[in-house]
């Protein structure tokens, strides 16, 4: 196990390399995409520790993601920009506000329950922004100016340029990353992955179940709101899309396609979805069905719930299983 | 609001809700007696919609067209139980999710490929095309109550299947304890399937018989879907009473939402559905 461990590291060390490598030969289309990849890593990670971890399958994640993004568009002032020192965590504030609000009244529901509630709140959400003024409606809002990074009157980062805001969003995944693997080996974590297996018998050994289940709601929620606010400032604009159903559905897809309960699962899933999605939408191989590219998708969706449960991590770990076995009986 | 203005927005709310009532039904049936989260159900909304329309400006009679429909989604209902929901039974919610999920944008896509992307309008029977007066300037279209009365007819048609039936006791008995059931010698895969088309078909009907008065518009199905969620949380999961109370529920505090309070209109579902959760976290009613 711990050998596993150390390949794990050593794995996830040579990724973050390639990644910090990546933009000095990769093009700028190519930078933009990994980047927008990263965004979804850290969202699909934020759902993980509920899906994954806690046992909890929410449908409703786009809130958080969505209710960032709109956070800072309405942060901003028109015309100059706004620092991020404030606005990031202010949205991300937002989000575990609306968390502890949401998830008091849908962690009182289980199973099927919550997964209908997580995503009718989500809607609620979409229709607020959707149907009122200050949120601009369907067209949504432009965010004009991308917030600055100063220290003192230095500016550490300059957003506007693609490689300064690739490598604050790579910083920032591994940061979440590193998080959540110190959460989830406290005690507060095993507790979480107490409760995902039996909660009874956690609340009988003096858990307080719903408590716990709260906090990681309100952790992934913030988490979740970071990933929205660095897709907003990535994208410039922001609209109810952004907290459709669809969105919900997409990231549960990463997770569940890389590998739930896992952490760097879902990132792969991010990976590879955004991947699939541009491969399906291609024009040059796909033709005149690349403007249906959500049939491939949907199939694959399919598929994956029926084939592979585990997700891609789990394929590739039953393939080091069997390696090692095979190295076992060698000996 | 004079009276006659509020019978008219009773009217619609009863007929809008029980309408919602016909595609939660199926969607609370599908949750308690098979254990299953279908997130596609809004889809067969949709198909239902697409079909009136193709089937009706084929035959040229939207009778025809629903008969036809009808047998159509109940095949549908049939070969998607076989093919991938019997698959699920076992599995965890999570499976449930993404697999129905995936059908979503399958069914889309199909839409897409199949129909287009327009909008379509679907003319009402010339035989109900016409409107009751009510005031001067007020009438009431008499499709809309037809709409009200086929969807009551039905809602007792449930009932009386599910309560006074031999099918209905093995349903219930299946929905309590599936493995005793079986070990009775009833097929309970059968019921199974049989349970799953219809409330494919159902929520096909509802999609058809309303198409004259929503038209026929791509994504249809996902707002329906979303509402019959709220509809069965209310409700209470496979509880068929609890669908028509909240679905009746939801159908007037929207209608006369829109009218009242137009700008949170939006969200007085929703509203409703978290008071319900503070009240009752399993719903108002809790037997089938």
């Amino acid at each position: 196990m711990h050998a596993h461990g150390r390949m794990l590291n050593a794995i996830l060390i040579a990724a973050v390399v390639a990644l910090a490598a990546f933009p000095l030969a990769g093009s700028t289309f190519y930078t933009q995409l990994i980047t927008k990849i990263m965004i979804m890593a850290i969202f699909a990670m934020s759902l993980d520790l509920l899906v994954g971890y806690t046992g909890l399958v929410s449908f409703g994640h786009a809130a958080f993601f969505g209710l960032a993004g709109y956070a800072l568009a309405l942060m901003v002032p028109k015309y100059e920009a706004a620092s991020l020192w404030w606005t990031l965590p202010a949205a991300m504030a937002a989000c575990a506000a609306f968390a502890l609000v949401t998830g008091a009244l849908v962690l009182r529901t289980r199973g099927i329950f919550f997964i209908m509630v997580t995503l009718a709140f989500a809607q609620m959400l979409f229709f607020v922004f959707h149907d009122t003024k200050f949120g601009g409606g369907s067209d949504g809002i432009y965010i004009y100016n991308k917030p600055h990074l100063k220290l003192g009157e230095t500016a550490l980062l300059d957003l506007e340029k693609l490689d300064h805001f690739y490598y604050l969003v790579l910083v920032l995944l591994v940061a979440v990353y590193l998080v959540l693997r110190r959460i989830l080996g406290s005690t507060f974590g095993h507790a979480l992955v107490g409760i995902k297996v039996n909660e009874h018998r956690m609340r009988a050994l003096g858990f307080p179940a719903f408590r716990y289940k709260l906090a990681a709601y309100v952790i992934s929620g913030a988490l979740a709101g970071m990933s929205g606010y660095l897709a907003a400032v990535q994208f410039g604009f922001v609209n109810p899309e952004i907290i459709s159903w669809h969105q919900s559905g997409a990231v549960l897809m990463m997770v569940i396609l890389g590998g739930m309960g896992t952490l760097y699962g879902p990132a792969i899933g991010a990976f590879a979805f955004v991947m699939m999605q541009e491969l399906f939408s291609n024009q040059a191989w796909f033709g005149a069905y690349a403007k249906h590219w959500q049939l491939a998708m949907g199939v694959t969706i399919i598929l994956v719930a029926l084939y592979l449960p585990q997700g891609l991590s789990g394929l590739l770990q039953k393939f080091g299983r069997r390696k090692e076995a095979a190295e076992a009986e060698h000996d | 609001m004079d009276f006659a203005f509020f019978l008219i927005q009773l009217l619609n709310g009863l007929q809008y809700g029980l309408l919602l009532f016909l595609v939660a039904s199926g969607l609370t049936l599908i949750f308690g007696i098979m254990g299953i989260i279908n997130l596609a159900h809004g889809s067969f909304y949709m198909v239902g919609a697409y079909l009136a329309w193709s089937l009706a400006s084929m035959t040229g009679s939207l009778a025809a067209a629903i008969l036809l429909g009808v047998v159509l989604t109940v095949l549908l209902g049939v070969a998607l139980e076989w093919l991938l929901i019997r698959r699920l039974y076992e599995r965890d919610h999570l499976y449930q999710v993404l697999l129905t999920y995936g059908l979503i944008l399958v069914f889309e896509e199909m839409r897409s490929i199949l129909w287009g992307d327009d909008v379509h309008g679907v003319p009402v029977p010339a035989l109900l095309a016409h409107s009751i007066p009510l005031t001067e300037n007020l009438s009431y279209p008499v499709y809309r109550l037809v709409i009200s009365g086929v969807c009551l007819l039905l809602a007792l048609g449930m009932y009386l299947l599910i309560a006074r039936t031999r099918l209905g006791m093995m349903i219930r008995a299946g929905s309590s304890n599936r493995d005793m059931v079986q070990s009775l010698g009833i097929n309970i895969r059968l019921i199974y399937t049989l349970i799953f088309a219809l409330g494919v078909a159902l929520a096909a009907f509802a999609g058809m018989i309303n198409a004259p008065l929503s038209s026929v518009f791509p994504n249809m199905g996902g707002g329906v879907l979303i509402i019959c969620f709220v509809v069965v949380v209310i409700g209470g999961i496979g509880s068929v009473k609890g669908a028509l109370v909240a679905s009746l529920l939801i159908g007037l505090a929207e209608t006369f939402g829109q009218v009242l309070v137009p700008e949170v209109a939006g969200m007085i579902v929703y509203l409703l559905m978290a008071a319900v959760l503070v009240w009752r976290p399993e719903g108002l009613f809790r037997k089938l």
